[in-house]
């Protein structure tokens, strides 16, 4: 299309698709819904091309439910979806994480609650993602502010799932989700690919839920592989098999929670701009993140000391760094498409060490770089 | 021109606004600048109002969507009446000769010439609308090379209609020649 074949005009959502193929997905399953259906479309067209199959299934839960199926049977899987097939896969997203099971899903975050405005952007699943399933268990999500980085953090969510066996959720938004701009893809020599660890083959002692000595997570079989093996969303002991242990609840819920709790440094993800002598810091991500930067600019060409921290991931939330900046700063402010969501976060982080003001927007309009700097020159 | 140009496509759905927008965001492109296109999107696929937006620049883009734009154009009336009054005010406002200006409108310039009659009636194809906008457009902000939106054009239009669609150009560039 471009004069160098790598250079490519495209939506975040066909970025996402680019993301996912390089990253290994062989399976997607999901139910089609506004701002998200590009990610279906583009998954139909090239999967088959690579091997891959792409099902699209008669529901929002029942997409999730394919996508978990298709990690157990040995693929990297992938399911798209908006804010209320968001909250339909909650359950199932659950079951993913108790039984261990790798995979991605993608959250093309829409105007909410309901089916709320289909085309308008929002940042409102923020919560949903770290609480929409009940019970505590481990979550990982990452945020990307342009289509390039939806396909590096499209990648990242794979090594992760897999790294870590755990669901990890892609937390676009319709700005990133549908706006075209200029990518390089990069070569796959340039790419990381992680792959689940499995067992040796014709292992006759096979745990599948135990974790070697060395190991993060437990090596996962592939049905079909041969091993005989069950799954369940109760809770299990090493071998699988449901269990009312008090003693192997504690084990195998704090191991699920630690496996991503002790890995924080390798998890954890943010971009900083001229934090050093800021007074105040915007803090933002996805798409108003880039509003967040060109305000930042406008106030920097003012002479005004003003910061900006993006969390590219979301969950777990980098509270060290944030709880570091807040010390020499006069003032947080928290951009996001909701009526208050990350703010609880930063706020629960930094506690007293600065005052922190919120600037959000419900209305399905993207918050723009003037009305970040009208907050900017009343707190300053 | 500043080194940011934010450009407004706006029309009813169905008149190819949006690949107008992803074809000059090309051209940019091709000419080593910047581009980020965005639409948005009704609920209606087709008919109502519908716009485009493009932003071309020489530096990296951060805010993705139009604030003000330099150069706006409203191929309906229905789109002259939505948009018209949201332009700078020394921007330009391109619009098609049927539809009778709102009262009121300020801008720089006030372009108005016969894009859609000129693709029903001498292109022969009221599709190629779109192509003689942007064709236009070139003409009138020089913001993408000539040369530029001829292969920007031609990667996106289908086989066969390579002819059809440079000729489109070549009327857009005519139609504001005297501008």
């Amino acid at each position: 299309m471009m004069k160098k074949n790598n250079v490519k005009f495209m939506q975040g959502n066909e970025a996402c698709v680019a993301g996912a193929i390089a990253a290994g997905m062989k399976f997607y399953a999901g139910y089609p819904i506004t701002p998200s259906t590009e990610i279906a479309e583009v998954s139909a067209q090239l999967l088959p091309k690579v091997g891959g199959k792409f099902i699209q299934m008669e529901d929002e839960i029942a997409g999730m439910a394919a996508a978990i199926g298709g990690s157990l049977a040995g693929l990297k899987s992938m399911t798209a979806t908006s804010g209320p097939g968001f909250s339909l896969k909650q359950e199932n997203i659950g079951y993913a994480a108790i039984a261990e099971i790798p995979c991605v899903i993608v959250d093309v975050q829409r105007g909410g609650p309901s089916t709320g405005l289909p085309t308008a952007p929002s940042q409102g699943d923020i919560m949903q993602a770290k609480w929409g399933t009940h019970g505590d268990h481990p979550v990982i999500a990452l945020s990307p502010s342009s289509v390039r980085e939806t396909f590096d953090l499209t990648v990242r969510c794979f090594n992760l799932a897999e790294k870590y066996r755990t669901p990890v959720m892609l937390m676009l938004d319709e700005v990133v989700g549908h706006m075209r701009e200029k990518i390089v893809i990069p070569d796959a020599s340039e790419i990381e690919v992680i792959d689940r660890i499995k067992p040796e083959p014709g292992d006759s002692n096979y745990q599948p839920y135990k974790v070697k000595e060395g190991q993060i997570v437990p090596a996962m079989a592939a049905y079909g592989d041969g091993f005989r093996f069950h799954v369940t969303g109760l809770i299990h002991d090493e071998s699988g098999f449901p269990s009312n242990s008090h003693e192997v609840a504690d084990k195998l819920m704090t191991r699920l929670m630690k496996k991503v709790e002790d890995n924080l440094d390798d998890i954890i993800a943010f971009e900083e701009n001229h934090i050093e002598d800021a007074e105040v810091v915007v803090l933002s991500y996805g798409g108003t993140a880039r509003s967040a930067k060109s305000a930042m600019k406008k106030a920097r060409e003012m002479g005004l000391k003003v910061g900006m921290f993006r969390p590219i991931t979301i969950w777990p939330f980098p509270e060290k760094r944030v709880a570091e900046i807040a010390k020499n700063v006069k003032a947080i402010i928290v951009a996001e498409m909701n009526y208050g969501q990350l703010v609880l976060e930063v706020e629960r982080v930094v506690k007293n060490a600065a005052p922190i003001y919120h600037v959000g927007k419900i209305n399905g309009e993207v918050i723009t770089p003037d009305e970040i700097l009208a907050k900017i020159k009343e707190v300053l | 021109m500043s080194k940011q140009v934010e450009i407004r496509l706006t029309g009813s759905g169905g008149q190819g606004l949006i690949l107008g927008g992803i074809i000059m965001a090309e051209a940019a492109l091709l000419d080593g600048k910047n581009a980020i296109q965005s639409q948005s999107y009704g609920p209606e696929a087709r008919g109502g109002a519908s716009k485009a937006e493009v932003i071309i620049s020489e530096h990296e883009i951060d805010f993705p969507k139009v604030e003000v734009p330099d150069l706006l154009l409203a191929l309906t009336q229905v789109a002259a009446e939505k948009y018209a009054d949201d332009i700078k005010s020394d921007g330009i406002l391109l619009v098609d000769s049927s539809v009778s200006l709102p009262e009121g409108i300020v801008a720089g310039k006030i372009i108005q010439i016969p894009i859609l009659q000129t693709a029903a009636e001498v292109i022969g194809k009221p599709m190629v609308a779109n192509i003689i906008a942007i064709g236009a457009i070139q003409q009138i902000l020089n913001i993408v090379s000539k040369e530029s939106l001829e292969s920007a054009v031609l990667n996106r239009v289908p086989k066969g209609t390579e002819e059809l669609n440079r000729r489109a150009l070549a009327e857009g560039y005519r139609l504001v020649e005297k501008y």
